[in-house]
């Protein structure tokens, strides 16, 4: 069919129209007025005079830019500040629970069991006579360290590999991709009760190289989308051809302009990774007691959950709170850096 | 085609008193979360039958959004019309229900966009697209709606329509995708036809066939057209008349060659100047000074006045109404206006 | 169309050894291997000890992955400890399992896209505002929490629906459950179809189809949820993966004798060939599910099916 070639579409037609009138002169357009970029809908918020500011700039600038309008946004935003100031605060109990409780979660008086909140004890005790306030604020540095550390773990491993797999292409990015796809293919809960059930000891660390091995594929691929959509950019090319050199385009170009997503997906994998190490603790083959973790103490509760309800409900009051500031702040974070969804 | 030509057409078209579409007073604004933008803000034009009006600006002038709300389509919220009458046929268009708007849109009046690409939708084969508008409006079956589609496609000159209406959007070159959108237009033999920007997208040579088949369209159909753009070269040799706006107001309104040979507002007069021509190689090519005008604060006064070489304080302070412009003598000029303190200047000076 | 087959078919073909694969070598090089390979063929301990020494620890973990891999292709899944076959557990259990992920998929696909297209349609008003608070609600309490509360509440409390699942399992049985294993997965599709359908009736082609006056509920079915669709309707493939999971959690809570609730058991007396069996077929169903959806997508998006 001779008309099939695929046709450049999107292309800012004042540039075309710009370039055909020198080659046709009597072609009359805007001419000069075309310089501005328009847009090709009478987009309002364009038409400002700011939008001529953007003319020219560097893509660090843009890059610079994009963060410093993500932060003002951010300032602004409730959700932000009410998820900022919960993760503040639970950060501080990870950190330093004696601040917040002077009881051990492990000085337990089995007379008491399963009793009710009473004064000094305002969330009652559990099945052993443990205090569920002490052991509540103790369970946060578990759930908080996989969050994190798993995060950060999987978020790094990710981007590395998605980078090297985007900025390369080729065989690597076919060898990388099909590695992700196979660890993407294990569904992580069932991968979960494969793998921890066969590793004898259940320390936090092996649960956070767990979600690590397993929750990379998904920043690589983000990564891997970000990286291949900065190269494409003109001042990319652009740099190129002034011959930056491979690690230098990558540090420099590139990553500042793929870190958004990566960061966004991220924030609110935090979030998952919490109820997921929670779940794994619920189906007993997460964290394993003497570790004090509200998965542990809401499975253990769960027995018991008709009769004294308060001592799954209190650890599980708290997990959900953590999960869901992280979450909201994953929210805000990319409602700020995706200016596309304002 | 001299200017007596124009309007003889013109003249032979009209064989009613009312034209078919009259704009009075229009004023559309969007409310945006940084206020309040007034895109539209009392716009007249006319439209008869067979007749063609270009409507020329630049982004934000409002010619998209002021004949998006002829059409109804608008995006609301934010945009709002906020005043004046439609009058399509004598009916005042805003005062119709959605369902009664509806039954128009597309039967009476249709609309050709700019980006053929992006407005046919991805999924659907181009034959399920045009054949959807007898489908609704005619109640046709599958099979019937199919063959309409095919006939449409034929005459909008697009080669080997009967294995083509089963292809989607994407199978198509820019050129083809935009005689699909004017079939579409097409379908149900509408009165009037909005096309906006509708040959921007495409290169030079395919832009003059798409132009030549919509103003043989129009002659054969007797449609008024509404040609938005804001490439003067595109509205000579098609329109019969312009109407140039500029932040949300018509500026100047004129019969096309009139327009190009003398223009009697600073505005049109800077974008003529700006035109690249031969015989002023190696000069450098005139621009005009500033910015569009930001709709959410508009300068008071004339919107052009910041950037306007004439302007006095007269200008800073009141707008100027559209003057009915005449000749040095008086002697009137029939459809010429100009919203210019100094149209007198302009014109003549 | 053809050619996209059988290139994704290709592409399957390593993704499904290395799955498998790793989840074959993690269980038999971190577990016992004996108790896998030869646990249908040797019911005396001793002479299993026998065969590990002389066989078991000295094959290559690729050998005895191919060894299993045939049982797998041939449908013998090795036997449990109490002598049951794998495979027939699998399949009475299976079913069951089916029924439930059925249940809660059509409650995610009905809602997430019912509660996405409201919101996305009324963005930015109370309706949208009351959809978002409440998925990321939803999304933030792990699915065992919401179970427990919702079965205490409805099943025991208010005695609205049985509190577990009854024998044989019937429908009636499975809303509550099949509701809490969809409940986050319904959350992340109402978020996703409300993004897709906000950025996509902002598109030019909805406009178009406003422009050619087909009436609203057309435009809206027709244009705007045709398109807004396809990428969720990939979220849902990858999704089965995740209720498949989640199946584990709630068969537990529920007590439904299904997949979950066998792998568990499994999990808890050291089964191996259970876990094994049972894990390797969620995966070639996870995968499978996964290829139908790529060809589903190619299905609804003809600029892949013809790239």
């Amino acid at each position: 069919m001779p008309d099939q070639q695929p046709n450049k579409h999107n292309g800012v037609p004042e540039d075309s129209s710009t370039e055909l009138s020198s080659a046709f002169p009597e072609t009359p357009t805007l001419g000069a007025m075309g310089a501005q970029p328009l847009l090709d809908k009478e987009d309002l918020s364009h038409s400002a005079p700011q939008s001529a500011e953007a003319v020219g700039v560097t893509d660090r600038e843009v890059a610079r830019s994009l963060w410093q309008d993500a932060w003002r946004e951010l300032r602004r935003n409730p959700v932000f500040l009410i998820s900022g100031v919960l993760i503040v605060l639970l950060l501080l109990v990870a950190i330093w629970p004696g601040l917040f409780d002077s009881t051990s979660p492990l000085s337990c008086d089995l007379s008491k069991s399963q009793l009710g909140p009473t004064s000094g004890h305002p969330f009652g005790f559990d099945t052993q006579g443990c205090d569920v306030y002490a052991r509540t604020i103790h369970g946060a540095r578990a759930s908080i360290t996989v969050g994190v550390f798993a995060t950060a773990g999987a978020a790094l491993l990710g981007t590395l590999m998605g980078g090297l797999a985007g900025f390369f292409g080729g065989w690597i990015d076919a060898v990388i991709s099909r590695i992700a796809d196979i660890f993407f293919g294990i569904p992580i809960l069932l991968g979960g009760l494969v793998f921890l059930s066969v590793i004898p000891s259940q320390s936090i660390w092996v649960v956070v190289g767990f979600i690590v091995v397993l929750g990379w594929p998904q920043i690589a691929r983000i990564a891997r989308g970000a990286v291949i959509t900065a190269k494409q950019q003109d001042y990319v090319t652009a740099a190129q051809a002034l011959g930056a050199g491979n690690s230098r385009m990558l540090l420099r170009h590139i990553m500042p302009n793929a870190l958004a997503p990566i960061i966004v997906v991220a924030t609110i994998a935090l979030g998952t990774y919490i109820s997921l190490e929670a779940t794994l603790s619920y189906l007993g083959v997460g964290l394993k007691p003497p570790t004090v973790s509200w998965g542990i103490d809401i499975s253990s509760a769960a027995d018991t959950f008709r009769n004294a309800p308060h001592m799954l409900l209190f650890p599980a009051g708290a997990l959900c709170i953590t999960i869901l500031a992280f979450i909201m702040l994953g929210d805000a974070v990319r409602d700020a850096l995706d200016p596309k969804l304002r | 085609m001299s200017s007596t030509a124009v309007s003889a057409r013109a003249k032979t078209g009209d064989t009613e008193e009312t034209p078919l579409l009259q704009v009075r007073d229009l004023h559309v604004e969007f409310r945006t979360r940084d206020g309040v933008a007034k895109a539209v803000n009392g716009v007249n034009y006319s439209v008869r039958a067979g007749e063609t009006l270009a409507i020329l600006g630049e982004s934000g002038s409002g010619k998209s959004v002021s004949s998006q709300a002829v059409m109804g389509i608008l995006d609301s919220p934010p945009g709002f019309v906020t005043g004046g009458e439609i009058l399509f046929k004598g009916r005042d268009l805003l005062k119709l229900s959605n369902e009664e708007r509806r039954k128009v849109r597309g039967a009476q009046m249709a609309m050709v966009f700019q980006d053929a690409l992006s407005s046919l939708n991805p999924v659907h084969t181009v034959g399920t697209q045009l054949g959807e508008m007898y489908r609704v409006h005619k109640g046709s079956s599958k099979k019937e709606a199919k063959l309409k589609a095919v006939e449409l496609m034929e005459r909008v000159g697009i080669p080997g329509a009967k294995e083509r209406v089963n292809q989607y959007p994407h199978q198509f070159s820019g050129g083809m995708r935009q005689r699909v959108m004017i079939a579409m237009a097409l379908a149900l033999e509408p009165d009037l036809i909005i096309a906006d920007e509708p040959t921007t997208a495409l290169d030079v040579t395919v832009q003059a066939q798409v132009m030549e088949l919509l103003g043989d369209l129009q002659r054969e159909y007797d449609m008024g057209l509404i040609l938005i753009t804001h490439d003067l070269g595109v509205v000579a040799d098609v329109a019969d008349k312009i109407a140039v706006m500029y932040a949300g107001r018509i500026v100047e309104t004129a019969p096309v060659h009139e327009l190009y040979a003398r223009p009697a507002h600073p505005y049109t007069r800077g974008l003529l100047d700006s035109i690249p021509r031969l015989d002023q190689k190696g000069q450098e090519l005139y621009a005009i000074k500033g910015l569009p005008p930001n709709l959410l604060r508009i300068p008071s006064g004339c919107a052009f006045n910041p950037r306007c070489p004439m302007a006095q304080d007269i200008c800073r302070s009141e707008v100027p109404p559209l003057h009915a412009v005449t000749e040095e003598d008086g002697r009137p000029l029939p459809g010429r206006g100009s919203a210019c303190h100094f149209w007198k200047e302009t014109l003549h000076g | 169309m053809g050619r996209y087959v059988i290139r994704r078919l290709l592409q399957m073909i390593p993704v499904f050894i290395g799955t498998t694969f790793i989840i074959f070598a993690m269980v038999h090089a971190l577990g016992d291997p004996v108790n896998a390979l030869f646990g249908d063929k040797a019911p005396d301990p001793a002479v299993a000890a026998q065969l590990r020494q002389s066989l078991g620890l000295n094959d290559p973990l690729w050998l005895q992955y191919l060894h299993y891999m045939r049982g797998i292709f041939t449908g013998d899944l090795g036997k449990t400890f109490s002598g049951e076959q794998v495979t027939s557990l699998l399949a009475s259990a299976y079913p069951t399992t089916l029924k439930l992920t059925a249940v809660a998929f059509s409650i995610e696909v009905i809602l997430g896209i019912g509660l996405g297209l409201v919101s996305g349609l009324r963005r930015g008003k109370s309706v949208d505002t009351l959809v978002m608070v409440f998925t990321l609600v939803v999304i933030s309490i792990p699915v065992f929490v919401i179970g427990y509360v919702l079965q205490y509440l409805l099943g025991v409390k208010w005695g609205i629906v049985n509190a577990t699942a009854g024998y044989g399992a019937p429908i009636s049985d499975l809303i509550l459950p099949g509701f809490v294993l969809a409940s986050v997965s319904l959350a992340y599709v109402a978020r996703l179809t409300r993004t897709t359908v906000a950025e996509n009736s902002k598109a030019d082609y909805v406009r178009t189809a406003t422009a050619k006056g087909l009436p609203r509920r057309r435009v809206i079915t027709h244009h705007l949820l045709r398109n807004s669709l396809i990428p969720v309707i990939t979220f849902l493939g990858t999704d089965l993966g995740a209720l498949m999971g989640g199946a584990l959690v709630t068969e537990r809570i529920f007590n439904i004798q299904g997949v979950g609730y066998w792998l568990y058991q499994g999990i808890v007396r050291q089964n191996t060939p259970t876990v094994v069996g049972f894990v390797t077929i969620l995966v070639v169903v996870y995968l499978l599910a996964n290829l139908l959806v790529d060809l589903l997508y190619a299905v609804l998006d003809p600029r892949i099916r013809y790239a």
